[in-house]
């Protein structure tokens, strides 16, 4: 039945990843266009993107090496900048834990911001779906998404120009983020958090290895979570 | 900048750790059970992590050097509106970048 196939969490996975390639492609050019003129080869430029598969933490790594700063801190602040992926890690254990080691290995490997946000929201509007649908969604997901890492580092890196000037792409990430965080205000609990979230990253935002998204998402997790025991204690306590 | 040999390392190094990073709970925990209070804080681990990377990125855009600027905040705006509003993250993103484009027609 063709109508079920495209209606498969396979493809809700490759929909929902879609609209990420105008983030993906901008991106990853900009990637092997900094990376060659800052004296990488394009095999290089490429290990980066496919044994880190981490934007920003490549950036950050490359431009600490460019710095001529110590190898070590260029290591730890990159790392720093994944630490956010850990957090990722624990969200999706409750869904995915119980599929074989080899697929987690493989979502482990192919966690990024947007197949996070895009399994965790799809996730918990189908609590029905089995292990295997869930992995098979998060997989349909990556296709639109990781390909496109590798093919657009490799065409920035060959070609040495990025995207053309004057097309306001920056932009991109934030846009496809904030479209996410709408859906995902479902509950004054989510709200505070998104809230406190906002808040602390703004004020933290001194801090360096970007500690201050660790330190806005810890606080926002505990704060999303205080509220929801509050609210079922209040619930709670005018049910007779 | 490092270069042959010790950049491979650099980033097989960089690599690994990622991995690692990423497989912690999700490898390592696996299917055993984790305490309700945990499981209750991780429920907001997107809602509490992606609006902060997403902040500083609207308040302070790297395209004009810092400086806090119209069109990218009233996009910004119009797409967390319509997406919370409609539920609808194609229409809030297709709404957001037509907002960008306008004001920057505008007042760029």
């Amino acid at each position: 039945m063709p109508r079920q196939s495209i209606n498969s969490p396979y493809w809700q996975g490759v929909r929902d990843g879609a609209p990420f390639v105008i983030v993906i492609v901008p991106f990853s050019m900009l990637f092997g266009v900094v990376g060659t003129e800052a004296g990488l080869r394009v095999a290089e430029v490429m290990g980066f993107s496919v044994l880190v598969i981490a934007g920003a933490a490549q950036f950050t790594a490359l431009q600490l090496l460019s710095d001529n700063a110590p190898t070590l801190i260029a290591l730890v602040s990159a790392l720093a900048v994944n630490l956010r992926m850990a957090m990722y890690s624990a969200s999706l254990t409750p869904y995915l834990g119980a599929a074989p080691l080899w697929q987690r290995a493989f979502a482990a490997y192919f966690m990024v911001d947007q197949s996070y946000a895009c399994a965790v929201i799809r996730f918990e509007q189908e609590p029905h779906w089995s292990v295997s649908e869930r992995m098979s969604y998060y997989f349909g997901v990556i296709t639109p998404i990781c390909p496109l890492w590798y093919v657009f580092t490799l065409v920035g890196a060959l070609v040495g120009t990025a995207v053309p000037p004057g097309l306001p792409l920056d932009f991109a990430l934030p846009i496809t983020f904030l479209a996410m965080i709408g859906p995902m205000l479902r509950t004054p609990a989510h709200a505070a958090a998104a809230l406190v979230s906002v808040t602390l990253a703004l004020v933290f935002a001194w801090l360096p290895y970007n500690l201050g998204l660790l330190v806005a998402g810890i606080a926002a997790m505990m704060t999303g979570a205080q509220v929801e025991v509050m609210l079922e204690r209040r619930k709670g306590a005018r049910q007779p | 900048m490092i270069e042959g040999a010790a950049l491979w390392l650099f980033i097989a190094v960089l690599g690994i750790g990622t991995f690692g990073l990423r497989f912690v709970f999700l490898g390592l925990v696996g299917d055993r059970a984790l305490p309700a209070w945990l499981l209750r804080h991780l429920r907001y681990t997107a809602v509490a992590v992606l609006p902060g990377l997403v902040a500083p990125l609207v308040v302070w855009p790297a395209a004009t050097g810092g400086a806090l600027d119209a069109p990218r905040m009233a996009a910004a705006l119009v797409t967390l509106t319509l997406g919370y509003a409609f539920r609808n993250v194609i229409l809030a993103i297709a709404a957001g970048a037509v907002t960008l484009f306008a004001g920057l027609a505008l007042l760029g």
